[in-house]
């Protein structure tokens, strides 16, 4: 079996892996980090969502091989620890509900504000909506992402 | 059977940063639970167990046993808030132990003790027996301390993890009292009169922010599909596309030989079982199997459907009655006028984000099981696993986890037998992960129904008769009829919600039950789900039948009932029901008494006539909760509800064709997003007494708020769930003909 090497979370690493095996089984059973999810296999839930080369991407959808030598950053490694401004805004507005699609839409507000320090309410909406959050956490996200814009 | 090292082994070990800072830890699902051992039992453990529900340490870390499954209620906050309540423990060294098994101790009494979590009622349920057991703990920490001062126990008052002498100023710590008390073998009894008076609280009715909530915002949370054990393989399953059809014959011959593959014929499914997740889910992609024919392969559920509405209008089926007060029959006769309108509601999927997943280890005999899950009731993940594999109850061991969602859908244990069996033919552990497609395939949906409803006017406008007859299939039936015959065939699921709040002096409500072998299962709101469309809508239509306002007519149905009545003023006045909205737009309202809250609801709705899209601009509810525990889940909850029932109110059907459920991923079973969430009000009103659910309160009254204020912009009437686009655009469109 043909071995990919990637950065993961800022450390250099290895698997053997089929080339088309998706990036989010890497991830989750081959390297054992769970935080990413599961949702629905086809790039249409969001749960999965991960920062690839720093853009969000959805780690479902994504190959291995075409992760090869570029940079991968999960919801472990967005802040050493859980200090990101989103992190202590999601507990601030107490955001999760059942918690399972959380992750993913973290990583997916973590890259709106990295390029768009202060969205709008309009920006927010339009680049979070691939995200589903059965629960109806919706009201309590945008309030979040609003807070981490203000405190960050 | 893993001994107990290996499973504390097998439990992953995310970091617990974050929880309570040297508060030990979140969730024990290894050795020495909490809740397994009597108190005389408890040595070599960090704390002393103090009966089954409390241990504490000695440096004052206090850790509660939980029975109920935490599935985003908040039900592990809330009922560990409860316990310390009447512990007077301090809330800031409290943990919580998330326990699955010994039903006998942690049953909740509102489901006769089994270990369920479902219906809104864990709080509500287990209410009482968990403040008996915080006060009894509270009780034994006082006597210890009474007997080591030589103090009557009378003289003694407790503060936050504080035992008190007044008369003298002593005073120890909880931890320090659990390192030397003698703890008898049986807390002592108390009656709620020994509880604390509602006025006293410290915890309860605070906005407490929730002790799983720090997990899940830094990846560490383990949730069901999470576990890892060591030596396991992964697994897939691809199910009959009907329910219950054997595979005749398996061609795994375009299956790649790599990757460990091994297939395991199932009853009614294939297991595929490999060394990754990748290779399970590329082998059953490539697998071709011809399934065997089965009845339910004929079943078609829009040709059904237009059955169950002609049985709904057909007056001479009486089916089983539910209600009946008074003489509704005689009442109709006599009647000066006689509203009537039918109702229908599709099937709808739990869409939870998790999809089904479990872990599973057989012993090498055979003879026993350890099972890894996020499961909404444990006990029936032992029953069917001692089922599968023939063996006693007490050779299975469950092991809870967090649910990514439950909503009902993870009540039933259809998905342990598959994945026991898989674990068996391996002969190692096995993580049996469905994928979206087969979790849509194999929904176990909230079922298809039709209503009719009847208002009787008397000859002064007053509603003297009503009538509500509901056509559906059985919850309670599947997978087992014997449950529906121990209710007398009255579905307790399918008719929740059919009770009206209002006074109507000559009521009958009654069941007419379709077996059509769709399999089915409790849908977040339960039968309010389906029969508050339909008698709220209903109200509706009798108000503009007569020409009054809907807000008023309600209120005019609820004059002897202050306390519901108070809250269907507040939701009016939050969303200024008499004021003028902006054009295009206007309210819709809805009310009920549900999973034991009375509830009412507002919406500010608009339509795009062209494209048939209903938006939802602005959403309020009031609830009166009895008590609330922890009042900001209770805004969560109700946020929750507002976007979950507006997405079974838009956009959420799913339709069977030739038995096979036609919809397969989040691209043809759409549900809300960002985009289609309002702004949002919550106003909790509590009204006293016990508190009563609120993790579906709200949901059920969406739809009819939706369909309340369609007609109030358009003067058409929707009575067919969901609203979607071409539904609307049909209807205006036969409406303006």
């Amino acid at each position: 079996m043909p071995s990919f090497a990637f950065t993961l979370n800022g450390k250099t690493v290895s698997v053997e892996a089929e080339p088309d095996a998706p990036l989010l089984w890497i991830i989750r059973d081959h390297l054992g980090q769970t935080g990413t999810k599961f949702g629905c296999g086809a790039g249409m839930c969001g749960a999965c969502t991960v920062h690839v080369d720093g853009r969000s991407a959805r780690s479902c959808c994504a190959s291995v091989s075409s992760i090869a030598g570029r940079t991968v950053t999960t919801i472990e490694g967005l802040s050493p620890d859980a200090s990101h401004p989103l992190q202590k805004a999601w507990l601030a507005e107490q955001v999760p509900q059942c918690g399972y699609c959380q992750s993913g839409q973290i990583m997916q507000a973590a890259d709106l504000l990295a390029r768009n320090a202060h969205p709008t309410r309009q920006e927010i909406v339009r680049h979070m909506d691939g995200n589903i959050c059965r629960c109806g956490t919706y009201p309590r996200i945008v309030r979040a992402i609003e807070r981490a814009a203000r405190e960050a | 059977m893993h001994t107990s090292a290996t499973r504390s082994a097998a439990t992953p070990a995310p970091s617990r940063r974050g929880f309570l800072k040297g508060a030990g830890l979140v969730f024990s699902l290894s050795a020495g639970w909490l809740g397994e051992m009597p108190a005389a039992q408890a040595a070599g453990r960090a704390g002393r167990a103090i009966g089954y529900w409390v241990e504490i340490a000695a440096d004052g870390a206090i850790r509660i046993a939980v029975p109920a499954a935490e599935m985003g209620q908040g039900a592990l906050t809330a009922l560990a808030m409860i316990v310390a309540e009447e512990l007077d423990a301090d809330w800031s060294r409290v943990s919580v132990d998330n326990v699955a098994r010994r039903p006998d101790i942690f049953g909740n009494p509102a489901y006769g003790g089994a270990m369920m979590t479902a219906g809104s009622r864990s709080v509500s349920g287990y209410w009482t027996k968990i403040r008996l057991q915080g006060g009894a703990v509270r009780r034994v920490l006082m006597s210890a301390a009474a007997d080591a001062w030589s103090v009557p126990l009378s003289e003694l008052t407790t503060e936050p993890s504080l035992v008190l002498h007044a008369a003298t100023g002593r005073r120890l710590r909880y931890g320090e009292i659990a390192a030397f008390a003698t703890v008898p073998e049986t807390l002592p009894v108390l009656t709620p009169a020994d509880l604390k008076p509602a006025t006293a609280y410290r915890i309860i009715g605070r906005p407490v922010p929730r002790l799983d909530l720090p997990g899940k915002v830094d990846g560490s949370a383990v949730f069901g599909v999470d576990v890892r054990v060591p030596g396991m393989l992964y697994g897939t399953l691809l199910r009959s596309p009907a329910e219950g059809a054997a595979p005749l014959d398996i061609d795994r011959s375009g299956v790649s030989t790599a990757g460990g593959v091994r297939i395991v014929p199932l009853r009614d499914a294939v297991g595929i079982v490999a060394d990754t997740l990748e290779a399970a889910f590329a082998a059953r992609d490539a697998l071709r199997v011809r399934w065997a024919k089965v009845p339910y392969d004929g079943f078609g559920s829009e040709a059904a459907l237009r059955d169950f509405v002609a049985r709904a209008e057909n007056g001479e089926d009486r089916g089983l009655t539910f209600v009946q007060e008074g003489e509704a029959d005689a009442a109709f006769a006599g009647a000066a006028k006689v509203v009537s309108a039918t109702y229908t509601t599709d099937y709808v999927y739990h869409a939870q984000l998790e999809p089904i997943n479990v872990t599973a280890s057989v012993s090498p005999a055979g003879d026993g099981a350890e099972i890894w899950i996020g499961t909404q009731n444990p006990g029936n993940v032992v029953a069917a696993a001692a089922a599968v594999l023939d063996v006693k109850p007490d050779r299975i061991k469950v092991n809870q986890h967090l649910l990514g969602g439950g909503f009902g859908r993870r009540i039933g244990a259809d998905m342990v037998p598959y994945a026991v069996l898989m674990a068996k033919a391996a002969g190692r552990p096995v993580k049996t992960v469905w994928s979206r497609e087969q979790d849509v395939k194999a929904a176990k949906m909230r079922p298809m129904t039709a209503h009719r409803l009847e208002a009787g006017l008397d000859a002064g406008g007053g509603v003297a008769a009503w009538r509500h007859r509901i056509v559906a299939e059985s919850i309670f039936a599947y997978p087992f009829v014997q449950r529906l015959e121990q209710v007398k065939g009255l579905d307790p699921l399918v008719l929740e919600g059919s009770e009206i709040p209002y006074e109507v002096p000559h009521q009958r409500v009654s069941y007419h039950r379709e077996i059509r072998g769709t399999p089915l299962s409790a849908w977040r709101g339960i039968g309010a789900g389906h029969n508050k469309f339909a008698i709220e809508s209903f109200v509706d239509e009798v108000a503009a039948a007569k020409g009054v306002d809907p807000v008023a007519f309600r209120l005019g149905l609820l004059r002897d009932n202050p306390r519901a009545a108070r809250i269907v003023k507040a939701a009016a006045e939050m969303a200024g029901w008499d004021a003028p909205r902006e054009p295009g737009r206007t309210l819709g309202f809805a009310f009920g008494k549900i999973v034991g809250s009375w509830t009412a609801a507002a919406l500010d709705v608009s339509l795009d006539r062209t494209t048939g899209m209903i938006r939802v601009h602005r959403a309020w509810v009031a609830i009166d909760p009895g008590i609330a525990v922890n009042p900001d889940s209770i805004v969560a909850q109700s946020e929750g509800n507002i976007v979950f029932g507006l997405s079974q109110a838009l956009k959420e059907r799913a339709t069977v064709k030739d038995g096979v459920v036609e919809q397969s991923n989040f691209f043809d079973y759409r549900v809300a997003r960002m985009s289609d969430t309002p702004e949002i009000e919550v106003r909790i009103l509590p009204g006293g007494g016990p508190p009563s659910g609120v993790g579906e309160a709200a949901l059920p009254l969406m739809a009819p708020c939706i369909a309340n204020a369609v007609f109030a912009l358009t003067g058409v009437r929707f009575r067919n769930l969901p609203l979607t686009p071409a539904r609307v655009k049909a209807g205006l469109n036969a409406g303006q003909a």
